[in-house]
């Protein structure tokens, strides 16, 4: 409730762009794929890929990018569900033929001025760490405005 | 009403039943080092959960995987401090319960991910015996 709450203050907050401003959250949250995709990596909103490729990623977390990521079956069918009911309707932007969101058309657009060097930075470490640089990803939120790019100085 | 109650009490003292080794409500360190150690006592009588065990296994290089050699590559080297993932950076939250209460509070829990992370880091399933050792040693940790 809450978190909803602060999604929706920062929604009111912001201007009319939003829409173009980068993936949301969708308003229904799911408390166990908060809990298990959040575990880990922070947990990616569901509009990043294509329902069909979570369906691939939820056919073989035992083996999650070289991680074991299985959960027991009531809670993967109902991650399941939530995923492809939220997943992207954009088509190809969003769909990843190896399952990674960093390998779709739309995040390679989107981080294409991102220099080398901020990707090897230290406080970076992973494409999959959003949170070093959009702080707002807590909320759901990807916005331009709340980028801060870490520097970390040798 | 009072029906579904009933039935659902029936339910539930159905399913506790199923973790034969452990009370009811294994919810806390201490439950799980004593349903773990009742466990680990049918194959090796006499068997007693030690800390310093839990400390060496906590350390140990096993390396089976390269990025994950050891529980300590995530944890940190201090169970009491924060950790960091080691492929994707997120910060991991303390695994002792004296700096973090939440750890060791749900035996579902804390049953996935010794299945996972025993998989993945030693290789294989960790035994009742290790899982007392572990248990028992971040119990003990301390906030120091």
């Amino acid at each position: 409730m809450k978190n909803r709450l602060l999604l929706l203050c920062g929604l009111l907050m912001a201007s009319g762009t939003v829409l173009a401003d980068g993936p949301r959250l969708p308003r229904e949250l799911d408390k166990t794929w908060l809990e298990e995709c959040g575990s880990c990596h922070i947990a990616f909103p569901p509009s990043m890929l294509t329902a069909d490729n979570w369906r691939r990623m939820m056919g073989g977390l035992d083996k999650h990018f070289g991680a074991n990521a299985s959960l027991d079956a009531d809670s993967a069918a109902k991650i399941s569900a939530f995923l492809e009911r939220n997943a992207s309707s954009r088509g190809q932007r969003n769909a990843s033929s190896t399952l990674r969101i960093t390998d779709t058309s739309w995040f390679v657009h989107e981080h294409d001025e991102v220099s080398p060097a901020t990707w090897r930075d230290p406080k970076v470490k992973s494409a999959a760490n959003c949170a070093a640089c959009h702080t707002d990803t807590d909320r759901g939120l990807y916005k331009e405005r709340n980028i801060v790019m870490p520097v970390t100085r040798r | 009403m009072f029906r579904s109650i009933v039935m659902t009490l029936a339910l539930a003292a159905g399913f506790a039943a199923g973790f034969a080794t452990f009370p009811a409500h294994a919810e806390t360190p201490r439950d799980m080092i004593a349903g773990y150690t009742q466990e680990a006592v049918r194959n090796q009588p006499g068997f007693a959960a030690s800390a310093e065990r839990g400390r060496t296994f906590f350390a140990r290089k096993w390396n089976v995987t390269d990025k994950m050699p050891s529980c300590a590559a995530c944890h940190g080297e201090r169970p009491n401090a924060e950790g960091s993932h080691v492929i994707t950076a997120k910060p991991i939250k303390p695994l002792a319960p004296a700096a973090n209460p939440e750890r060791f509070s749900s035996l579902a829990k804390v049953e996935k991910w010794f299945r996972r992370n025993c998989t993945e880091v030693v290789g294989r399933e960790c035994s009742a015996a290790e899982k007392a050792d572990f248990v028992q040693f971040l119990a003990t940790a301390g906030g120091a």
